[in-house]
């Protein structure tokens, strides 16, 4: 069975030269779409992908980053709406490229489906009452 | 058939009144017929909940031992500085103003995270806020600096004071330039990526008395989570302008200045709001209840999103600029649908204003009214109509002959 997750894989600084993505891919016949990678300034390596292949070669492929050191976690967790800022105005959703936030044309509410979310922050700071946190 | 406000009081006080929101009105008069749903209608509720950058209060903040004059002086709550050329203990705190260090669009857009607005809901919210002073001195007010927290509770009057709120009708804004563009009405994506409308439509006071037969002066009203009072049109009111056969605004028009006790107010309907590349502003929960006094006044508050027509505006040149130059002019059932054209091109649309909160504002009014807790007012006087003569006037700019 074919399974696809969105990821956020941290590196510490002694694993930032390493080809571990390569040997990710390589040996564990995984695919993957790069969503945003960055090195903070204490040279620890952050990398959002969204990751598939077959159930058993993804978990393999899981076990492998958790053995050399890389942390990794769902990327929902780190997309927050703070619920009592929203105002459910809407003018996220023309800025979302995902449709993560859409409005609900009955409630006319915007609903946050976190799945869809790739994290790349656009929704921050076009957000009027600064209702959307990303942690990383 | 006529009713009057004294009328309908009793009813209130009697809890019999027959109250409906604007929204739900469309459908009973739809399947009534207007002469019937007058006759047992006896209040319509509206709401709005969208950035208002006409805003503010004015604070009296007590005289501290020894007195300190901050009038003429320099005032700041949390760093955010507030008009001070007033008594000697009155400030006004405007939602736009920001701190002295705030880079504003020095790295474009600025971000805009604090400013009086937000200050404002903090305040609302019960939270300490920060008193700074710098003061010249006088021989009665001999004390120069201040520095102290400060408590919604502890001051004397606390008073929301927005000069103009609840536009009636306004622009949609769209980009035809190949730039990003930080406006007010929000982030505008190049080559017409989006457009953004600001009125919650059906729902909107002044698009269910498009003529002010019903609000005027000393209309008592939903402000702020509290209850308010018109106490004027707002600044920039400018009722004779196109209208369409409904009496509707075919843009921007009348406007209100609206006033009430900020200590009875809540900070979920006064939202400190940061417009990116902009500044800072407040987004202003207002309900007004329109009395039905006849058939015509409830066709009026019947009005629905179809029938309310707002024109398309472009932010790239013809806003900045001051052209009058409308690309399309749509309905609000288009606007709302997600998705309108222009020039020929499908273009997603988004609001400023939340049309779930302004349905829930005309719903609170609607029970306080239900439960006999909020009586309607009789104006005073009537707001500036469209035979007033009002005209909106651009700045005339004559040139300042320099003093040798």
């Amino acid at each position: 069975m074919v399974i696809s997750h969105r990821i956020v894989l941290r590196f510490p600084r002694s694993l930032v030269d390493q080809p571990i993505v390569c040997r990710l891919i390589k040996d564990y016949n995984l695919e993957f779409n790069i969503l945003k990678a960055s090195v903070t300034p204490k040279e620890e390596g952050l990398l959002v992908l969204e990751l598939s292949g077959e159930r058993k070669d993804y978990e393999k492929g899981m076990r492998y980053l958790a053995e050399v050191g890389v942390e990794t976690q769902p990327l929902s967790q780190d997309v927050i709406r703070n619920e009592a800022r929203c105002t459910h105005c809407g003018a996220c959703v023309v800025i979302c490229p995902t449709k993560a936030l859409a409005l609900d044309p009955l409630t006319r509410r915007v609903d946050f489906y976190d799945d869809k979310c790739i994290a790349c922050e656009l929704c921050v700071l076009a957000c009027p009452p600064r209702a959307m946190e990303v942690r990383f | 058939m006529t009713k009057t406000i004294a009328e309908i009081n009793e009813k209130i006080r009697r809890g019999q009144a027959v109250v409906v929101t604007a929204e739900e009105v469309i459908e009973i008069a739809e399947r009534e017929g207007v002469d019937k749903a007058a006759r047992h209608i006896d209040v319509v509720t509206t709401g709005t909940f969208g950035p208002m950058c006409s805003s503010g209060a004015y604070l009296n903040l007590g005289h501290s031992k020894p007195r300190i004059k901050i009038g003429g002086g320099k005032a700041y709550l949390n760093d955010v500085p507030v008009y001070t050329g007033i008594a000697a203990v009155d400030v006004y705190i405007g939602v736009t103003a920001l701190p002295d260090d705030d880079p504003r669009n020095r790295i474009p857009p600025g971000h805009f995270n604090y400013g009086g607005g937000h200050v404002i809901e903090e305040l609302v919210a019960g939270k300490d806020i920060k008193l700074r002073v710098q003061a010249y001195g006088t021989d009665c007010y001999p004390r120069r600096e201040l520095e102290t927290w400060i408590n919604l509770a502890d001051i004397n009057e606390a008073v929301l004071f927005n000069i103009r709120n609840a536009y009636q009708n306004y622009d949609v804004g769209v980009n035809l330039s190949d730039r990003a563009l930080y406006t007010y009405m929000g982030v505008l994506k190049p080559n017409l990526g989006n457009a953004n409308y600001s009125t919650s439509g059906q729902l909107s006071p002044l698009l269910n008395d498009p003529y002010y037969k019903t609000i005027g002066i000393g209309t008592k009203i939903f402000l702020g989570g509290g209850i308010g009072f018109v106490a004027w049109h707002g600044t920039q009111h400018n009722p004779d302008v196109l209208r369409g056969d409904n009496g509707v605004p075919r843009g921007p028009a009348g406007t209100l200045a609206v006033i009430g006790d900020l200590k009875q107010m809540k900070p979920q309907y006064l939202v400190g709001t940061s417009m990116l590349g902009y500044g800072c502003t407040m987004t202003v929960g207002i309900g007004v209840p329109i009395p039905i006094l006849s058939e015509q006044i409830l066709r009026y508050t019947a009005v629905k999103d179809e029938e309310i027509i707002a024109p398309v505006i472009d932010y790239a040149e013809a806003y900045p600029q001051g052209k009058s130059d409308i690309l399309a002019e749509l309905s609000y059932s288009e606007l709302k649908s997600g998705e309108i054209e222009v020039l020929g091109k499908r273009v997603p649309t988004a609001s400023l204003s939340s049309y779930s909160k302004a349905k829930e504002i005309a719903h609170i009014l609607k029970e306080w009214i239900q439960k006999g807790e909020f009586l309607l007012t009789e104006p005073v006087a009537a707001l500036p109509g469209v035979e007033s003569g009002i005209t909106f006037k651009h700045l005339k700019e004559r040139p300042v002959e320099k003093a040798r």
